[in-house]
């Protein structure tokens, strides 16, 4: 007969403030339910810590179904745990062995500077997005939705794409630190849609100076990033992103060096 | 309090077309000086804090989450609706005007929901030149696809991730007037207070999660669209994080709550597994387009199939019941989500549920992988098909999946006006948070539409009917009384909550409150276990206040203590919710009263006596609230009983 549950022992990094020094704790948690998600074991081992007087462990987490990105963690050496395309949130108990020791830290980059325990800082990705982002269009000016006809190739690519939910798992995946794989996904869905074509050049060139900027590492084509990402974004649009980027440097597109504001 | 909801003069189809040409404007010169809050990012939030600075006002937006992209409106799957007619199938806006108001059970406001329906087509238009991908076919052109409570097709959707395709887009928006400095983004923080001054909400009191510190902010005006109350049941499909405290601490400073027990049950949800649960994922509704609902006609199979001895592919199709195909011919496994929760229901408690604790209902794709093929519903639900795989372990190719009804959304929130204003003035709320276009139940695919109508294209012209009464006078400054009177408010509710050091948890609190809402004011009520749940919640209400825990410190980071404060505000709207199921003497829409039903055990409405809305006062805690009537006018859509039959 399967066993219904697990005993485990946790080590999980414990670290009270950005400022404060960390080290990993080690947990006894027994009577894990297969069924449970990897979250809900956490919320289990919180329980166990609030009923002993102790301070319950914090991680980020929302919307338990794998689409907001706000859940992280390192599990084992591999960003989001061991199962393939599947966000922290996702992954289940049942992918575990009875008696096993897991190990459970934060998303470690310089650019995710870590808040509190398992909880890092991801502010960087925002700031990336606010250099160039978006396509510049006010409420009410908009064509008919059918007015341009756009191949349904390139509106499926466009999606795979936008599919990024902004966990950061590239970073964290990555031995630089590299956010490329991140801010070329916008890059490639804006450059693979009409509508993103007037900005393109300045977009690609500001989006890169922003992730510089954040202390992210330079690319080096592991492709770690792609092996670990829950949402399997390609590494074809960091190829894109390069040749863009190139593009809009012979193409004079320079003179976005300024950041977002230099495109409003 | 008499009740103005504004609904301006003309007829239905004019309105709104003749209320944007004569409300009164504000000058450009004065709106860079006026200040709006919005507390919350999701579609409504990020739509209309884009679209106000676009407009030139200063914004500060304000979310509980890291980024403003995560709001839990990304996770909504299905589509969004829109009055487009590009399947040249008959709609029109007056049609997605009466399906919505028919959807409703006849419990919505018509002017406003006539004002969504003509707005609807624009919101597809503003998303694609955002760069939003929608589906698209071989021409180029955007696809459609058919949701529950309509005959036409004008759904709207990126894959499964629709929700989070329009939340992008509206965030691109946004980021936009960030780098702008229009608006300014206050992530990982949450409204703890309102401010008033004089009556006008003038402000809100923020915590920042990260270091515990409470901030005053000052505004003009302040607009809430902090989403629905769904997890008051504990277990729903909301984000964890999901809350109703920027809500309830308004309606503790008077703002009317609008039918609190209108509450959507969505029927294609994964059934529960555990207690160690903590929510429920929810399965789109798209999927009834090419799935099949059915169950065991007979109990000893549907036995077998719990007991694990019989699996789905062994019935025979003599030995199962697709019920609603049978009940609803005219619109089969597309009925409305309020009528397929309740058939789910019904069958499962008659003996024929199938998982293990007999709680859930096979939805069966043999039918559509034969007539369309693998790869064709691996397109239009590849995902959700993955989805379903990791959670259950199950492969819905090859076996039916298994679903129940959960908790989804909120049709109640805060009482508005045709402005979107509450009865605070200077308070408004979009979206989820208000309560006012879905009546007793919402159509698929129109939570998005509401939000987004509201953010990109209401608000930013009704607000300035009240903003050009403002110009005159600035924000208050954060020293006002009023604002040292709130954040001192805040602080004692929150010392108050860490000093009971008593031996439970936050999360024991909310589990019991959802057990209590599930059982008592859940899918089916009665004026027994109603008036029950509030003895069993005024219990939870003293145990909460005397034998909480929560460890750490007032200023740190310290979810425990937002956690608590949280499920404190959802007791008190527990309660709320209660009474306003009590009261409503009727079954309507989400609303099911055993008391009042068909024989045939459809809902039954009595339209002399409940055709209004339920605008709640509060007047403490485990005071008796106090109701207000906005009595509703059907002068298009004249009511009858809802046949999908």
């Amino acid at each position: 007969m399967e066993s219904t549950s697990l005993n485990l022992r946790l080590q999980v990094w414990r670290q009270p403030s950005t400022q404060a020094s960390g080290k990993f704790e080690t947990y006894e948690l027994p009577s894990v339910p297969v069924h449970a998600s990897f979250l809900e074991m956490l919320d289990l081992l919180n329980e166990q810590l609030i009923t002993e007087g102790r301070e319950p462990v914090a991680f980020d987490h929302d919307c338990r179904e794998g689409i907001c990105g706000m859940c992280s963690l390192y599990i084992n050496g591999r960003a989001h745990g061991p199962q393939q395309g599947t966000t922290t949130c996702q992954l289940h108990m049942r992918h575990f062995e009875d008696g096993e020791t897991i190990t459970i830290e934060p998303f470690r980059a310089k650019a995710f500077p870590v808040v509190r325990d398992l909880v890092v800082n991801r502010s960087a990705f925002d700031r990336i997005q606010q250099a160039g982002g978006y396509i510049t269009v006010n409420t009410g000016n908009a064509p008919d939705g059918n007015a341009v006809p756009i191949p349904k190739t390139d509106a499926d690519e466009a999606f795979a794409a936008a599919a990024c939910i902004g966990c950061g798992a590239c970073v964290a995946a990555c031995k630089n630190a590299s956010a490329m794989l991140f801010v070329s996904a916008k890059v490639s869905q804006y450059a693979l849609l009409p509508q993103g074509q007037p900005e393109h050049r300045e977009r690609v060139l500001s989006m890169v100076q922003a992730m510089d900027e954040e202390g992210f590492g330079h690319c080096t084509n592991t492709g770690a990033c792609e092996a670990e990402c829950p949402k399997g974004i390609s590494v074809e649009n960091i190829a894109r992103l390069n040749r863009s980027y190139l593009g809009a440097q012979f193409s004079g597109g320079g003179h976005a060096a300024g950041g977002g504001s230099s495109m409003a | 309090m008499k009740l103005d909801s504004k609904i301006p003069e003309g007829t239905l189809q004019e309105r709104w077309t003749r209320y944007r040409s004569t409300v009164p404007l504000v000058s450009p010169a004065n709106k860079r000086k006026m200040e709006i809050i919005v507390v919350g990012t999701g579609l409504a939030g990020a739509s209309a804090a884009a679209s106000l600075a676009e407009l030139g006002y200063k914004v500060k937006a304000f979310c509980f989450q890291d980024s403003p992209r995560r709001a839990h409106s990304i996770a909504a799957q299905g589509g969004i609706n829109a009055a487009k007619n590009y399947q040249n199938d008959g709609d029109s806006v007056y049609r997605l005007f009466y399906d919505t108001i028919k959807g409703g059970d006849y419990r919505a406001r018509e002017a406003n929901v006539h004002r969504l329906a003509e707005v609807s087509a624009s919101i597809i238009d503003q998303c694609v030149a955002q760069g939003v991908p929608f589906a698209r076919d071989y021409g180029g052109m955007l696809d459609n696809r058919s949701f529950g409570g309509t005959q036409v097709s004008r759904t709207f959707y990126a894959r499964g991730q629709t929700g989070q395709q329009l939340l992008l887009g509206a965030y691109s928006a946004l980021n936009r007037q960030i780098a702008k400095k229009q608006v300014t983004m206050y992530s990982r923080h949450e409204m703890v207070e309102l401010v008033t001054v004089d009556g006008k909400a003038k402000g809100i009191i923020a915590k920042n999660l990260v270091t515990g510190e409470l901030e005053r902010h000052s505004a003009h005006a302040v607009v809430l669209a902090s989403g629905g109350y769904g997890n008051v049941f504990y277990l729903s499909t909301n984000a964890m994080g999901s809350n109703v405290t920027a809500a309830w601490k308004a309606h503790r400073h008077g703002a009317l709550f609008g039918n609190p027990c209108f509450t959507q049950i969505h029927p294609t949800c994964l059934p529960q597994s555990g207690e160690y649960q903590s929510k429920l994922t929810l399965m789109s509704e798209s999927l009834r387009n090419d799935g099949r609902v059915w169950v065991p006609a007979i109990k000893e199979d549907a036995l077998a199939v719990r007991e694990g001895r019989l699996k789905a592919g062994d019935i025979p199709e003599d030995r199962r019941d697709y019920y609603l195909e049978r009940k609803y011919p005219a619109f089969g496994n597309l009925v409305p989500r309020d009528v397929a929760s309740r058939a789910a229901k019904e069958v499962c408690d008659a003996g024929h549920g199938v998982a293990p604790t007999g709680l859930a209902v096979f939805l069966d794709f043999e039918d559509s992988i034969r007539r369309l093929g693998r790869n064709t519903i691996s397109a239009r639900y590849g995902n959700l098909f993955e989805m379903y795989e990791k959670i259950t372990g199950d492969n819905p190719y090859e076996t039916p999946m298994k679903i129940y009804p959960a908790v989804h959304y909120t049709m109640g929130g805060l009482w508005v006006d045709y402005d979107l204003m509450t009865t605070v003035p200077g308070l408004y709320a979009i979206g989820e948070a208000n309560f006012s276009d879905h009546g007793a139940n919402r159509l698929g695919a129109s939570a998005l539409m509401q939000g987004l109508a509201d953010g990109y294209f209401v608000l930013p012209y009704t607000i300035g009917s009240y903003l050009s009464s403002e110009i005159r006078h600035a924000a208050p400054s954060t020293e006002d009384p009023a604002f040292v009177e709130a954040e001192q408010r805040a602080l004692a509710y929150q010392q108050k909550i860490l000093g009971i050091q008593g031996r439970r948890s936050p999360e024991s609190f909310h589990r019991e409150l959802g057990k209590i809402m599930w059982e008592y004011c859940g899918m089916a009520r009665s004026r027994d276990g109603l008036t029950h749940a509030l003895g069993l919640i005024d219990q939870l209400h003293k145990d909460f206040w005397s034998d909480v825990r929560v460890s750490g410190t007032l200023a740190s980071f310290n979810p425990e203590l937002d956690k608590a404060q949280r499920v404190a505000d959802f007791i008190e709207l527990g309660r709320l919710m209660v009474c306003d199921a009590l009261a409503r003497e009727e079954s309507c829409g989400g609303h099911f009263r055993v008391e009042h039903q068909t024989p045939e055990g459809e809902a039954l409405r009595h339209d002399d006596n409940f055709a209004y809305v339920a605008a709640w006062e509060y007047t403490g805690a485990l005071n008796e609230p106090v109701m207000h009537r906005e009595d509703l006018v059907f002068e298009a859509a004249h009511p009858t009983q809802r046949s999908y039959k």
